[in-house]
């Protein structure tokens, strides 16, 4: 489980997230809805470690994430993330990108690193482009790629961050049924979209981000069908 | 009046020539490597913002880019004479050669880093890699094939400028030839085959250099 319990997030005299509570129970599928600079991102950036808070607590499994003690390298390992911008290794291969964090940071030998990036490639419909390099490929495959090497790392979590938004509208598709599948195979997820659609059809729950608070959060179909706060209810008018 | 060649003397000279060309490769090899060591201090001196190193990074950029290298020799021989520090044509010609290449290269290397965009870091720190491994893995490999050309390059400079060292009687390839032509007044023709040594051997670095990238480069980028 995922829980962030009032979280507070300034740069300099920006505050971004403003007390912040949110349970995400495993096998969730929670989407992150909101308008641009509510703090989406800077959400997902804090639970894995990348961001530091200023004050509350955020718990994942019950390890306090930004608790000196914590290792974060470790904690990281649970935590799989896409992010909205393409960022494979463009060095390497499809398949060495997915099996590298397995074999270096999991220390798995060469072979069952390249199993499983080989099994997780597949899983994602990339299994006739293991030796080809990123650089080639669209984007839509290149987002399919990132999911796949971060599902190489055998996470319980995934967070992704508008994971389509940076793609020509006709490779949007693959991307969110690879998604529709990981949702289906139980994956516990926190999505950041734009997608109202994946937001209602595939989300357990949907959060709306205003301001950086939670200005509602509810059973998905309900929160983008019938909104109860009329901010919500600004916002879904406008994206419609 | 024709001038005749007399190539004879020339070949008779050969292992004298080729014992200046192997000093020629050795004071740029030397000069390379210990360029790249204090290019790569002066550029992590100048990313850190560290007031007196970042200023003692930065005025040595700019000397070394913006003056000539016949002024860099002539200060290391004759300036550093001047204040009874004597130092051999050999070790005059190997100081300016390193603070040039050092000065360009801090440059080189302070691009190529900044060329790896931020999201390569979020990336690997993302899959739970360590600063060093992130660094081993993702960043170093990126920004040696930026750099490899422009380092190649320099290289290849370095080689042909070391012939300078013909004005402080270094007795690397030019000044042999230098020295060769004025015993025997055959100027022309032991001009020309040292042109054509030093053609050789930059077209044999150049060469070493595009094998090694293709079996270092696999990929793209
Ligand atoms: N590293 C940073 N330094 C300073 N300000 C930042 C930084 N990261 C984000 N911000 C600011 O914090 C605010 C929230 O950013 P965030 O990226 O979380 O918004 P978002 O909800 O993800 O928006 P979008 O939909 O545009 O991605 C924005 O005003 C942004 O400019
Ligand atoms: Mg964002």
């Amino acid at each position: 489980m995922i829980s962030v319990q009032n979280v507070h997030k300034s740069f300099g005299d920006l505050e971004v997230l403003k007390g912040v509570s949110l349970d995400v129970p495993n096998g969730e599928v929670l989407s992150v809805i909101g308008g641009s600079g509510s703090g989406k991102s800077t959400l997902l950036y804090c639970i894995n470690a990348i961001e530091t808070i200023n004050s509350g607590k955020i718990l994942v499994d019950d390890v306090d994430v930004h608790s000196k003690d914590t290792n974060k390298d470790k904690l990281r390992q649970k935590l799989g993330m896409v992010f909205q911008h393409f960022n494979a290794f463009p060095h390497m291969t499809v398949l060495e990108n997915a099996a590298l964090a397995p074999r270096i940071v999991k220390k798995m030998s060469k072979e069952e690193a390249i199993e499983i990036a080989k099994k997780e490639l597949e899983h994602v419909g990339l299994g006739d482009k293991f030796d080809v390099y990123p650089t080639r490929m669209s984007g839509g495959q290149q987002q399919r790629l990132a999911i796949a090497r971060a599902l190489a790392m055998k996470p319980d979590f995934m967070l992704l961050d508008e994971v389509t938004s940076a793609l020509d509208p006709e490779l949007v598709g693959e991307v969110l049924d690879t998604l529709r599948l990981l949702a289906d195979e139980g994956m516990t997820m926190i999505c950041v979209t734009h997608e109202m659609g994946f937001a209602r059809d595939v989300s357990d729950r949907v959060a709306y981000f205003h301001q950086g608070v939670i200005a509602e959060i509810g059973e998905a179909k309900q929160v983008i069908t019938e909104p109860q706060n009329p901010l919500t209810q600004k916002f879904l008018s406008k994206v419609r | 009046m024709e001038y005749e060649f007399h190539w004879n003397i020339v070949f008779q000279k050969m292992p004298e020539l080729l014992s200046g060309a192997f000093v020629t490769l050795h004071v740029s090899v030397l000069a390379m490597l210990l360029g790249i060591v204090i290019a790569i201090l002066l550029a992590i001196a100048k990313m850190n913002n560290s007031k007196p190193f970042c200023y003692v990074a930065t005025v040595w950029v700019e000397i070394a880019r913006n003056t000539p290298a016949l002024f860099q020799i002539y200060m290391a021989y004759f300036g550093l004479g001047a204040f009874g520090i004597h130092l051999s044509p050999y070790v005059a010609v190997l100081s300016a050669l390193v603070f040039i290449n050092a000065g360009y290269l801090t440059e080189t290397f302070r691009g190529g880093f900044q060329s790896i965009p931020s999201t390569q870091y979020s990336a690997s720190k993302s899959l739970g890699m360590t600063s060093i491994q992130t660094y081993r893995y993702i960043i170093l490999p990126q920004m040696l094939r930026r750099i490899y050309h422009p380092m190649t390059n320099q290289f290849v400079w370095s080689i042909l400028m070391s012939s300078l060292g013909i004005l402080v009687g270094m007795s690397e390839l030019s000044g042999t030839t230098q020295r060769l032509q004025s015993l025997s007044f055959r100027t022309l023709e032991f001009f020309i085959v040292a042109a054509v040594m030093y053609f050789i051997i930059t077209k044999l670095v150049l060469f070493g250099a595009s094998l090694l990238s293709r079996r270092l480069f696999k990929g793209e980028i």
